[in-house]
């Protein structure tokens, strides 16, 4: 399990200018719902865009630190 | 990831255009997000096989690396992979999915 800040801090650390919400979908800490927002995703397809928070997330994510990830990508308005 | 198992990955993918890498079987998913793709992908009546990464270990995490992705399920079609629950319930709801998988499988 992760704390949400940590995950949000580690999004943050790859992607500077993203905004993160995270919530605990179960209060375990493994089942986590996030919402990035980042202008790092211009263009890029959604598998891309996923990718990339995958991307910083990956040892959370290796780990089974976090079990369930559901993720919602977009550009600011 | 050894070549063998990218080559059995490769041999499954092209058993069916619609593909779905999953826990559990379509008739029994054992996890909430391969349920959801299943149920999206029956809802839109295209044919679709599946393959099971809780039997076996090397396909499980070769899938992984196969699409640089770490979760499972996977959804691919003809051999591309489209995304995972998140994705295939954003082009779901848009109507996305049944044109992509409309216009992909009359070609």
């Amino acid at each position: 399990m992760v704390h949400p800040d940590q995950v949000k801090a580690a999004i943050t650390l790859a992607m500077p200018d993203a905004t993160v919400e995270v919530e605990d979908l179960t209060g375990g800490g493994d089942h986590l719902q996030v919402r990035v927002i980042s202008s790092a995703f211009s263009g890029l397809s959604r598998v891309r865009q996923h990718q990339l928070v995958y991307g910083a997330l990956s040892q959370e994510l290796a780990s089974e630190a976090i079990h369930a990830l559901a993720l919602q990508t977009s550009t600011p308005a | 990831m050894d070549a063998l198992t990218r080559q059995r990955i490769e041999e499954l993918l092209a058993t069916s255009p619609v593909f779905v890498f999953m826990k559990g079987s379509k008739l029994m998913p054992q996890c909430g997000f391969s349920n959801n793709v299943v149920q999206i992908l029956h809802s839109v009546g295209v044919p679709f096989e599946t393959f099971d990464v809780l039997s076996d270990a090397e396909i499980r995490q070769g899938i992984k690396e196969f699409s640089e992705w770490p979760t499972i399920p996977q959804v691919y079609l003809k051999g591309e992979f489209i995304g995972g629950s998140d994705i295939l319930i954003e082009m779901y709801n848009s109507g996305e999915l049944r044109e992509t998988l409309e216009v992909a499988l009359a070609s």
